[in-house]
Order: C-alpha cells, then structure tokens, then sequence
C-alpha cells in the first residue's frame, strides 16, 4: 500500500496540497502516483506569477514509459515551481511530500472550500476502488 | 502462391490443430453480407521474369535525359557503396528499434546520423528524420508555436523565396491547428526577403520567421540580419537549408548573434536518388532547451545493466504511442533507411568530399549561368550571389522552350510562370558536379535551338 | 551475435577520406563571389574515414539487427512479412532512380502508367472510389483522412464537427491525429469480447461528432462484429467512418472496408504490400476514399486520357486538401508496393488475408495448447493475437517483457509489448502469412521453453537478453543523461 500522510488534503488526480502557515499552499504528486508512473526522467514545474484555474494543467512529469499532466487542485496564482526539479526530477519518487514538491500557490479567495479536496481517508477510498 | 511456403499438408495440419474444416471457417465471425467475391480490378499475377520485363520496359519508357533541374531535389554523384549497404537485409527489413538488444546497428547509426547533421547544421540536437523537407518544415512551424511559450499569435512569417511546395505543405499540414502565415514579399532586382519589408511588424506578436538558404530562387539571403531582426523582438527563427551547401555556407547555428533555432532541410541531397520524388528524408534539429518540443523519434547513448556503452530511443514521452492526443506530432514511421544512406554517404564524403562537392556544385552553375545568358533574350534574373541554381529571364514564354528542349533530349529546368507569374518568363536552372563541360555546352546549343524553334512556334 | 562497434568518429584521422568519390574539379576560383558574411568559417566536422573503413564500420552495425531477412520477427500490429527482392531490383531500375520528380510528364509515362495503375489496384482491394499515393506513413495518411473528414463538413457548412472518437485501444495515432487536425479525442470503451460497446458510441455521438476512427480487425487482433450497426450508428448522427489500415493484411480479398462501410482510409503499404520498414522508414500511406470525399484528397493524384498518364492540376481539384509532400510521396516506396501487387495478382491478394489468419490462429492454438492464456479465448484470431502473461507475472514475476527480452536470446524477435494498453502484461502476436509451419512451431517451442525456464529459474528470464551484443540497456539514464550526439569528451 502506498503512503497517505494524514496532514495533507488530495484529489482525485492523485495530487497531494500543504497549507503552509502563510496561507499559501503546496503542492505535489502522491506517493502512488510517483509509483505508478515509475523513475521520473523530467519535470516541468509552472513559473511564478501565472494564473491558474481549479483543474488547469499546469505541470508535466515524465518518466520512461508515460507523461502526465499535473493539475492545479485549486485556483489561484502560482507563487513557485520547485527549482531543483529540473536537475533532480528523481526527488519526487525519493520523496513526494516533502523535497519532491512541484509548485506552491496563492489560492484565490474561496478557492479552498470551493476545490472539494479529499482527506486522507477517502483518499485512500479511492486508491483502494481503482485497485491500488 | 507467392511467398507462402504452405504444401497443401501444412495446411491440412494446421487446420486439425486448429480444429476448422476449412480455411473459410476461421473467417466465420466476419457477416456474410460484408464478404467480397472476386477482385476482378486486379490484374492476374505475374512472376519475377514477367515482372522484370514489364518494368524495364517502364523505365525505358522514362529515358534518362540530361538534366537542369534543380529546384529542391538535386542530382549528386552517390557512392556504390552507400545503396549497396543500405540495402543489406539486416538494414532494409528491420522495423523501428523498439527492441534495442536486437537494433544496436540501426540505434548506433541514427545516433551518428544525429551527431553528423548537428554538426553540419552548427545546431546542438537531431532528431532521426522527419518525411520530406517540406513535412519538416510544417513541423517545425508547429514545434515554434510549441516552443515560444511567450507569444500567443501562432502568426508564422513566411518568405515568398520559400519554396512554394514548402509552403503548401506548411498550410495543408499546420493550418487546422490555428497557425496562420502571413508571406514576406521579396525584392524584385535581387530576388532576396528585404530586412526592410519586416518593418510593418513592429511591435507585434510574430511566433516564428522562416528563412530559406539558399532560397528557392538559388539566391543568399541575409540570414545574419533577418535572424536578429526576430530574436530583438521574441520570434523564433526556422531555417531551410539544403545540406550540400552548408559545407560552404555559414551554418544556421551561426545566424546572427545567436543563431537559427530550429533548422530543418530536405536530406535528398545526401546519397539519396531523385527516384520521382521519394522516399526521401527531411532532417530537424534545434537548441537542447527545445529537445522537448521536437517531433520524431530521437536515440540517445546509455549503459546497459553490465555497464557497457548501447544505445536506445529515448525521450519517448513526447510521442504518439505515449502521450496520444498530447503528442508533439502524429509521426511514427520516419524515413529510416534513407537516413542511414545519408549517414554512410556523409562518412564517404568527409568535410573533404562534401566541401568539394559543393564547391563543383556552385563553379557547374556559375558556368552554366555564363554559358546560357549568352543566348539571344537570354539574361540573369537577379544580381547577387547563388548557390547552385539561379533565375534566368526569357523575352519569350518559357514552356515551349522546354519543351524543344526536352524533345532534345534535355530538361532545362523549371518553368516559374504557375509560381512567380509576375516575373514574366523565368526559368529555374541547376547545374551539380555532375555534369560536365561538355553537358553545358550541349544545353547552351540546344537553348539557341529552342529559342528559335519556340518563336517560329 | 557481433559486439560493439566503435563509433565511426573514432576511426577518423585528419586527411583521411575516401577521395575515389570526391569530385576532381571544382572550378576555377570558385567562390571567390560568395561574400565572406555568408560563408562557413572552418570545413564540418564529419568523419574522415576510408572507403573500407566506412564499409566495415555499416556493415558490422547491420550485423548488430535482427531483420526479417534474418529472423522471425512476429510483431504484431506491424506485418513483418518477407520483402520480395525483386520489389527492391526493379524499383532501383536507374531511369526510376534518376527521374527529376519535376521533369515533365513525356519524360514519365513509365512512371506515371504504374501509379496510376497502383490507386486503380488499391481501389477495388479496398471498395474504394479514390486514392492518393503521396502520404509518407501511416500517421500521414490518417492526418490527410481526418483532414478530408474535416474539410468534407466544412464544405458543407457544418462547422462544429470537430469531435474524432477512437476505442480506447486504438493506436496512439489515432488521438494524435485527431489533435494535429485541431479536432477533440472522445475515447470509448470496448466489452469483454473485444468489440466496440455500442452503448458507449451511441452516447458519444452527436452533432459535434466529426468522426470515428477504427482498425478492424482490431488492434485485440479480432474482427468488430458490429462494423454494420457502428457505421448505422456513426453515419445517422453525421459522423464519417475513417479506416486505420493497421491491419489490413488480416482481410486482404476476403472483406473490403469500403463495404464495410467506411469512408476513407490508409493503407500502410510498408506492412500489407510488403514494402521494406527499413529499421524505422520509409513507409507509406495511400489514403482512399467514398465518393464524397474524393473532392477532397490530396495532392498529387495521377489521371488517365487515352494512352496519356498526367497529374491532375490544383485547378482541377480545388477542394483539395492540398500537398502534403513537396512533390509525390515516396515514390520508390509505391514502386515496389505496385510490383508486390502485380506479383501476387488477384489470387495471391486472397491468399494474403487466408495464411495469414491460418498462420495466426495456429499459432494461437498451439501456444494455448503450450500453456498460455489467450486474451481474447473465444474469438478467432483475425491475423494477429493477444497472449497476456498476468498469471506468469503473479506466479513467477517474470513479466511479459522480460519474456520478449528472452526470446531475443533464443532467436526470436520478440512480439509487440505492452499495447494495447488495456490487456495487461500482453505479447500481440503477428505471424504473417509468409511464415512456414516449421518456423511457427519453432516459436512456440522457445515460448514453451522460457515458460519451463520462469519456473525453473526465474532470475534467468528476468536478466535475459544474456547473448545480444548488449545487455539490458538502462532507458532511465538514457533520459535524465541526454547523450544525443557524439563528442571526443564524452564521459560515462
């Protein structure tokens, strides 16, 4: 079984998101997610300043044998793309809820409540109904 | 039956295993209604010998005149060496190596290939070919859109020196996606893009600008000024090349200050033969920031679990059979084994060959040009420098002088009228290091000939 | 097999060269107009090798393939059959290889008599009432058939059709296609027995509905049964039936797509008429077409007056999609795939279809009988076939790739991997008509033996390929290192 840290919140495309103490959010890629997509040979992290919508592709992580998009869990404005990435992409498989993370965010007023995130728990639901 | 090894016992075998009656049977599953009875268009089979008399009776038919076309596919001498090698079984019936254990001489070859056409392009990346020149070229206007992340027009500069196939297929193959080009005019006495003629795009969203060199017209344009030009505003620059030149011509990667940033060209000229048309091959490279958005297959060198040097495809992610409706492109299938002709003919060439080859190129045309405009109504279209072709002006329609040509025994070029009707009568002429002294001089008494039989005409 | 080969840059030594094929003259002061702004600083760095030396060097790296010319090669959804040589010989005749693709059409009749007869041929074995030869492959012809398909409703003033649906194992073609088109990809299932679930289509389409793209049979390597009610279904909504010509060969004179219903299609000449994949192309891609559509196709397409061959004229055809090649696709490729077609005639066109499904659906029993689970159980094989692995995977943990590596160590090219996506850790399976009963029981022979190997001694399947002049070659590092070309530092 993958691990499901009880602190974060996630979504159904397996992103993970950390409230920070200033308000912002973190974002990233579960651990089943970085597991099912394999060794990561490339990440592409948003630049700072862009606008994003709840669900709008805004990073790309690739390994040998797929790519995926990466989508915004909630609107609002991205505040940083992790910049280790580009020369370590293998982070996120090594450690998805903590050095691995892709982008931190502003979110737009509401935009928390207003994302439906899951909790640990029916996420772990929903891993468990597609068979992972 | 041709190339089924079956007797009539493997088949009764098959079947009892299988457990049919009949071959019939297996197609049971398929509705009667759907099952086709003869194929009464197709003609009855022929075997090898009959086949062989047939085509060579074809071929006949085609002759093999003396040549003066250029105008995007080029003749060039090709060592014997480089068909008879690409045409070994283990080259020619080999798939695409997705199987790297078993495709080390394909993967090894594209990989050199890469390494060759990067550095005769001055780029830093090759991919392992696209279809055609022209293909590649619509290619590259879609990987510009992809890879100029900051401007949102999709608008494409396109020069009318630019083949007018190329742009066709740039329209056919890119426009359903949004992208829009817009054509430069060019000079009129020097047959080049004027730098000048850009200047209603100021301040606007511009994507990309292409630049053919030499143009279709045979002529240099100059790249150094139409390069910056984009790159102080945020537009792409694609190159057009013709491969043979660049052992002469400054490469793209060295346009301007900072050079082209995606550069394709037609490799025909490469070990390829004219053969109508194709196959040929089209060849793409750019900047290792932009490796991403390139189409097409790309092999890279790694190490194998015993840590020994192999090569593979990699970078794989960006295509269809990965990423699907995301894909950089639709392609697949590339032109493999043209590539590989071009590869070992590059070897034989070296910088020696292939430099010489271009230098013969360009004195063989030179002469032609001077050889030709000596003709009564006869004279040279643009002034400036060309590289092995160039516009001649006729003071009479060009067609019917081809064809008196052509009934010689010699095809004298291509008309400009359906391309460039407002230069009057133009004619495109080539001359490679394959022809000889005596050949220019046999078209030089020919055109006298045909100029006169045209206007008694 | 051989070992490594150097790379041909490290057989360079400075004012080496093969000048036998250089040219002697090259002029008097010959570039003495170019100007120096546009000139090359210093010559290109290509390889300064020896004509022996650059023969040695390609010839050893062919030996590093497996071909079909040296090996079974049963890789399903590609039609690895022989290659008839006289295919090549008389293709590579030297007025063919010398003709300008501009030079006039007195100078082509030849030329011109065997295109025209290749679309005439391609027409009746498809049930079509048009084709063009100049896409390039396979995805290029599905790019000139969805951009038809689009076109057509443009034409008609039905400008909101831009929806293409695909089943969800189709090949990765099929959705790119449809995006390079500038249409949307709506993917459907398919049930258990592999045909396209109707329900599903009949939700999908609509008036946004473009059309759908189909392979049949399909890439489960079995015949969509419900063709009829699909083109009912696609047709009454105002959608078009685009046919990928994959898996031609599985039907060849026993079905035509045309009366199956279809509007337009590819036909991958490089598999079902035996023109060679050259280690990854040339292919091509002649597309045909319904009457409706024929307006449409692209150009340049060969016409008959009398005894004269000519090209029909852009004026002739202005709704035309346009050109998609500079000037007439890979003509050599269309040469050798009319001489296929004249050597195999109306009869061989049948027998083509008949051996091949005989050849796949033997396969199939026997390696069932071996021990190996079929995807699809109940269906006939069309001419290839899903083996999936998932027991031997739970068992063993040896995976279906680790089979195909194994196979390449036994003699065997190893079948596709992995695709389609939907069956897992599944072998597609392709054996061609061309293939003798001895070849296919020898296959099923090293299969039985990797089998009895996973169970014996798994970790000898696992790391397999042990006797290919590489080992298992490490993709990851190949992708987070890019070594894309060759540099006298380069360091591992």
């Amino acid at each position: 079984m993958s691990n499901v840290p009880a602190d974060l919140k996630y979504t159904k495309s397996h992103e993970w998101v950390r409230t920070l103490k200033d308000g912002t959010v973190e974002v990233g890629i579960t651990d089943h997610a970085q597991h099912a997509l394999g060794d990561l040979v490339f990440v592409e992290v948003p630049e700072a300043g862009r606008a994003v919508k709840a669900d709008e592709a805004c990073a790309v992580v690739e390994s040998v044998k797929a790519a995926s998009d990466v989508y915004a869990p909630l609107a609002g404005e991205i505040t940083a793309g992790n910049p280790k990435l580009s020369d370590a992409p293998e982070t996120v498989n090594s450690d998805p809820y903590g050095e691995g993370w892709l982008m931190r965010m502003r979110p737009a007023a509401g935009a928390i409540a207003a994302a439906g995130l899951l909790s640990a728990a029916d996420y772990s639901q929903v891993l468990a109904a597609e068979g992972g | 039956m041709a190339f089924i090894p079956h007797t009539e016992a493997d088949v009764a075998a098959m079947l009892a295993a299988i457990g049919a009656r009949s071959i019939e049977d297996l197609f049971a599953e398929i509705p009667p209604s759907l099952r086709v009875s003869s194929l009464a268009g197709v003609p009855e089979e022929l075997n090898e010998m009959e086949i062989g008399r047939l085509m060579s009776e074809r071929a006949a038919q085609d002759g093999t005149p003396l040549s003066f076309l250029g105008a995007g596919a080029y003749e060039h001498h090709i060592p014997a060496a480089v068909w008879a090698i690409t045409t070994r079984g283990e080259f020619y019936s080999a798939y695409t190596p997705y199987q790297a254990e078993a495709s080390q001489g394909t993967l090894q070859t594209t990989y050199e290939f890469q390494t060759m056409i990067a550095r005769l392009t001055g780029m830093e990346v090759a991919n392992a070919s696209m279809y055609d020149g022209a293909s590649a070229t619509a290619e590259a206007a879609l990987m510009a859109v992809r890879a100029n992340r900051k401007s949102k027009s999709a608008r494409i500069l396109v020069p009318t020196t630019l083949h007018p196939h190329y742009r066709r297929v740039a329209v056919a193959m890119a426009s359903n996606q949004g992208l829009r080009f817009e054509e430069l005019p060019y000079c009129t006495v020097e047959g080049v893009t004027l730098p000048a003629s850009l200047g209603k795009y100021a301040g606007e969203d511009v994507t990309a600008l292409l630049i053919q060199q030499p143009n279709f017209f045979g002529r240099l344009e100059d790249v150094d000024a139409l390069t910056d030009w984009a790159h102080e505003r945020g537009t792409l620059v694609i190159a057009v090349v013709n491969p043979t030149s660049l052992a002469l011509l400054k490469p793209p990667g060295g346009w301007g200050s900072r050079g082209a940033d995606i550069a394709v060209g037609e490799g025909q000229p490469l070990g390829v033969p004219l053969s109508s048309g194709g196959p040929y091959f089209g060849f793409m490279t750019t900047r290792m920031e932009y490796v991403r958005q390139m189409p097409g297959r790309i092999v890279g060198r790694t190490l194998d679990t015993t840590g020994r040097e192999g090569f593979t495809l990699t970078l794989q992610a960006r295509e269809q059979h990965i990423r699907r409706a995301k894909a950089t492109s639709n392609i697949c299938t590339n032109q493999g084994l043209l590539m590989t002709a071009a590869t070992i003919y590059l070897s034989l060439m070296g910088p020696q060959g292939l430099t010489r080859t271009a230098a013969a190129s360009h004195a063989r045309s030179r002469e032609l040009v001077a050889a030709l405009v000596r003709t009564p109504g006869v004279r040279l279209a643009f002034s400036g420098p060309c590289f092995h072709e160039a516009v001649l002006l006729l003071d009479r329609p060009v067609a019917p002088v081809l064809k008196a040509l052509a009934a010689r025994g010699i095809l004298g070029g291509l008309d400009l009228a359906p391309y460039y009707p407002e230069l009057g009568p133009a004619l495109l002429v080539c001359a490679t290091e394959t022809k000889t002294a005596a050949d220019l001089e046999r078209y030089r008494a020919s055109l006298s000939e045909a100029m006169q039989a045209a206007r008694a005409a | 097999m051989p070992t490594r080969e150097k790379v041909i840059f490290e057989y360079s030594q400075p004012g080496r060269g093969a000048s036998d094929q250089w040219p002697h003259y090259v002029g008097v002061a010959p570039l003495a107009d170019l100007p120096a702004k546009l000139r090359r600083s210093a010559a290109p760095e290509l390889p300064e090798v020896g004509e022996l030396e650059a023969v040695r060097h390609f010839t050893r790296l062919s030996q590093l393939n497996f071909s079909i010319d040296t090996h079974f090669y049963p890789l399903g959804s590609c039609t690895m059959k022989y290659n008839p040589r006289a295919c090549n010989q008389y293709a590579m005749l030297p007025q063919f290889l010398a003709r300008h693709p501009l030079a006039p059409e007195s100078h082509g009749q030849g030329f011109l008599a065997c295109m025209y007869e290749l679309q005439e041929m391609l027409k009746e074995v498809t049930g079509m009432q048009g084709v063009a030869l100049s896409p390039m492959a396979g995805a290029h012809g599905e790019f000139a058939g969805v951009a038809m398909i689009r076109a057509y409703h443009r034409a008609r003033g039905d400008l909101k059709r831009n929806e293409i649906i695909v089943p969800e194992a189709a090949h990765g073609t099929n959705p790119a296609t449809a995006t390079m088109c500038g249409c949307v990809v709506r993917e459907i299932p398919v049930n258990a027995a592999g045909d396209v679930d109707l329900a599903a289509l009949k939700a999908a389409v609509g008036p946004n509905t473009a059309g759908i793209m189909l392979t049949n049979p399909s890439t489960l390597g079995v015949f969509e049964r419900g063709i009829e009610e699909v083109a009912r279904v696609v047709h009454d909504a105002g959608g078009l039936l685009y046919y990928d010509g994959a898996n031609l060969n599985a039907i060849l004179g026993k079905v035509r797509p045309g009366d199956m219903g279809f509007d337009c299609l590819h036909m991958n000449l490089h598999k079902t008429f035996s023109t060679p994949h050259g280690g990854g192309g040339p292919g091509a891609g002649a597309v045909g077409v319904a009457a409706r559509l024929a307006p449409f196709l692209p150009l340049p397409v060969v016409d008959r007056e009398g005894e004269r061959y000519r090209w029909l004229t852009e004026s002739e055809m202005p709704q035309s999609i346009g050109r998609l090649s500079a000037f007439m696709g890979n003509a050599g490729v269309l040469l050798r795939a009319y001489i296929y077609m004249r050597l195999l005639g109306r009869d061989g066109m049948r027998a083509v279809g008949e051996y091949a499904t005989l050849n796949a659906n033997y396969l199939l029993k026997r390696l069932r009988d071996a021990g190996f689970e079929a995807a699809y159980p109940e269906r006939r094989a069309g001419h290839e076939f899903i083996v999936t692995l998932r027991r031997q995977a739970r068992e063993f943990n040896v995976t279906a790739m680790d089979f195909a590596k194994r196979l390449l160590d036994l003699g065997f090219h190893a079948p596709t991997t992995y695709f389609p996506l939907i069956v897992p850790e599944c072998l597609l399976i392709e054996p061609t008509e061309t293939e003798s009963r001895e070849m296919l029981d020898a296959f099923v022979a090293a299969m039985s033996q990797i089998l009895e190997e996973a169970r014996q001694e798994p970790e000898r399947v696992r790391s397999a390929p042990h006797t290919m002049p590489v080992r298992r070659l490490d993709d990851v590092r190949a992708a987070r290192h890019l070594d894309l070309t060759w540099t006298p530092t380069t360091q591992h």
